[in-house]
């Protein structure tokens, strides 16, 4: 029975996508084909958001709060090189990934070594600094409070991405690959320092991990990603105003990750259809629908806290002196 | 600077506002370890209960202003208070012994549902609490603007900590509230009755919050759903001024914060006003984190 039940998971996981990416010429068809297109290209693109969060929050334990200032970062970046100096959009990708990165490298050393919960007043102070920067139009680069508008459309070999179909294709090839690279690095020694460091910080840094070092890392690492998604977000919508990064989307994010279960890649992409999908369902019930998803979340932390659709706990093979893997017994 | 003692008045006031509503995230955090995110909402609710008593219902126009107020400050805690307790019930109490990060999700969850539940009531626009009660006068002395109601508010403000400052240092329940707050086992053993100090805490709290919610609505003569997001941050960017877990410093906390935001926005620049808070809190908890007074907050390893 069991053995049935996982073979028939199984086929799920797999036919599950196939059928996803078939999904947009059946919704070609159907007459709000395009907007349910697009409504899933923002699901996709808050799930690529909310896997670099995951990286910082569900793998290394810190809270965070302030992700929306990265995916600023990275949205005005695109939008300014564009703009002035006639960028192809998808040369600003890494130019956008850059940019956030350094910034969390910047704004994360000094707070980096803050206790959990006031590191998360810094991250919420510092989304909250962002947005009055690009609201008082920083160094004359964001615009004030109208934003910067007509960004160009992006271009992939001569291939223009212009329609709803183009935009599902470009994010959700996106969270496939950025779900497999990370799927790599979270099982990898990065990944394996950072859940260590989650569990105990203290016991981490008494077996020699560099814990600054590491939790950086997973700040910068996450930060970049969430730049990338600035760009696709800016050349997707055309227009980026401060509005469309303020405490409100950090904590869209940081609910997904928490609703879906903090540290599981399937919980994070869960939680994004939940929390940006299904309220969409009820728009006629719009202001009631936030009001559903706070109580929703107090629920949630009594009952199930570790979130939805939690990480299994990971198993290590125990080095032995016969496994020609581990040669010398250990491998730190 | 010819207007320097008109400014530092008005740091007083908005400042005497922001120890208010910081006193509740003080008490909460001294006691439980935790930040009460609704805390913020319980402010905005207080500014709502006001408006229905002085606007809807227009009791300035019933009572006269003196009982109106009166009756209406007294009213607004209760209430508040009450919402605090039902909070605490509802959404920290059942995750007293679980995770942190449980808690401050609960936190979260309990103020967007609560911001939420104010905009479906009230609605969503700016609304105008034009209760006219206290008559618009403005003294001049030495040159200098005084406005009745910035003295109102500011009075109002210190009298509520006064008393609140005689409570917690000279009855027994105030001497529980302290004790918890330094450890929460030893005090256990000690006999105090935490989930007792708890509740208080949780009672008190919003009642002042609420208070302030009240006191900005008639200061400032409009009041909005989510204002209690940027009032809360705020707070408590007050309450890590003066030294988390510290109850006098959380009123000094917010004072030192309301000159630090009304200089900054007269000699440096006003459409950066409200980042002045938030850097102030990013230096504080980087250079000096245990605020004025106490409260370890970095890890030391």
């Amino acid at each position: 029975m069991t053995k049935k039940r996982k073979r028939l998971f199984r086929t799920l996981e797999i036919l599950g996508p196939v059928l996803f990416f078939c999904l947009p010429f059946f919704l070609e068809e159907v007459d709000r084909g395009p907007y349910i297109l697009d409504l899933l290209s923002m699901v996709g693109l808050y799930a690529l958001l909310s896997l670099s969060l995951n990286v910082i929050l569900g793998h290394a334990g810190m809270f965070h709060m302030g992700h929306a200032a990265f995916f600023a970062m990275g949205a005005y970046t695109t939008a300014n090189l564009n703009l002035t100096y006639g960028w192809s959009i998808m040369a600003t990708l890494p130019v956008a990934a850059l940019t956030s990165g350094l910034m969390a490298l910047v704004v994360a050393w000094p707070v980096i070594h803050l206790r959990g919960d006031y590191l998360l007043i810094v991250t919420i102070g510092i989304v909250e600094i962002v947005k009055i920067a690009l609201t008082n139009d920083i160094f004359g680069l964001t615009g004030g409070p109208n934003g910067l508008i007509s960004i160009a459309r992006p271009s992939i070999f001569g291939f223009g991405i212009t329609r709803p179909q183009h935009f599902f294709y470009l994010i959700w090839v996106m969270v496939g690959l950025t779900m497999i690279l990370f799927y790599w690095l979270e099982n990898s020694r990065f990944g394996r320092a950072l859940k260590y460091i989650k569990e105990d910080t203290v016991a981490a840094e008494g077996m020699g991990i560099n814990t600054t070092a590491y939790k950086l890392m997973a700040f910068i690492i996450g930060a970049a990603w969430a730049g990338m998604a600035g760009t696709i977000f800016a050349s997707k919508m055309r227009t980026i105003s401060p509005e469309s990064f303020s405490f409100g989307e950090s904590v869209t994010m940081f609910t997904i990750v928490i609703l879906g279960g903090s540290g599981n890649q399937k919980g994070v992409i869960l939680g994004s259809f939940l929390v940006m999908g299904l309220p969409e369902l009820f728009r006629n019930f719009e202001d009631m629908r936030l009001l559903a998803f706070g109580a929703a979340l107090v629920a949630m932390m009594i009952f199930r806290p570790q979130g939805l659709c939690p990480p299994k706990p990971s198993r290590y093979r125990l080095p032995s002196p016969y496994d020609s893997k581990y040669p010398g017994g250990g491998h730190c | 600077m010819a207007h320097l003692v008109e400014q530092l008045i008005y740091g007083l006031t908005v400042g005497s506002i922001y120890a208010l509503i910081a006193l509740g995230y003080t008490m909460v955090y001294g006691v439980m370890k935790l930040i009460n995110f609704a805390h913020g909402e319980l402010f905005t609710l207080g500014a709502y209960f006001g408006f229905v008593f002085l606007v809807t219902l227009n009791w300035g126009g019933f009572f006269g202003p003196a009982i109106a107020i009166g009756l209406t400050v007294i009213l607004v805690s209760g209430l508040v208070a009450m919402a605090g307790h039902l909070l605490e019930r509802v959404a920290y109490r059942p995750l007293r012994h679980s995770d942190r990060l449980a808690a401050v999700v609960s936190a979260l969850g309990a103020s967007i549902f609560l911001q939420n539940v104010i905009m479906v009531v009230w609605g969503s626009r700016y609304r105008a609490f034009n209760a006219s009660l206290l008559p618009t006068v403005v003294w001049q002395v030495g040159g200098q603007n005084i406005p009745l109601i910035r003295l109102f508010v500011f009075l109002v403000a210190v009298a509520v900590m006064l008393g609140l400052y005689l409570f917690i240092n000279r009855t027994r329940l105030g001497l529980a509230i302290r004790a918890a707050a330094i450890d929460q086992g030893a005090a256990k053993l000690m006999g105090v009755d935490v989930s007792r100090v708890i509740a208080v805490v949780f009672i008190i709290g919003p009642a002042l919050g609420g208070l302030a919610g009240l006191l900005v609505g008639i200061y400032y003569g409009q009041i909005n759903f989510n204002m209690g997001q940027i009032y809360g941050l705020k707070a408590f960017t007050a309450a890590v001024i003066g030294g988390i877990g510290n109850i006098p410093g959380a009123m000094i906390g917010g004072l030192v914060l309301g000159l630090l935001e009304t200089l900054g926005d007269a000699y440096i620049s006003g459409a950066w006003k409200d980042a002045i808070a938030f850097v102030a809190l990013i230096l504080i908890l980087v250079f000096r984190p245990t605020g004025i007074l106490r409260e370890r907050v970095a890890e030391k390893l």
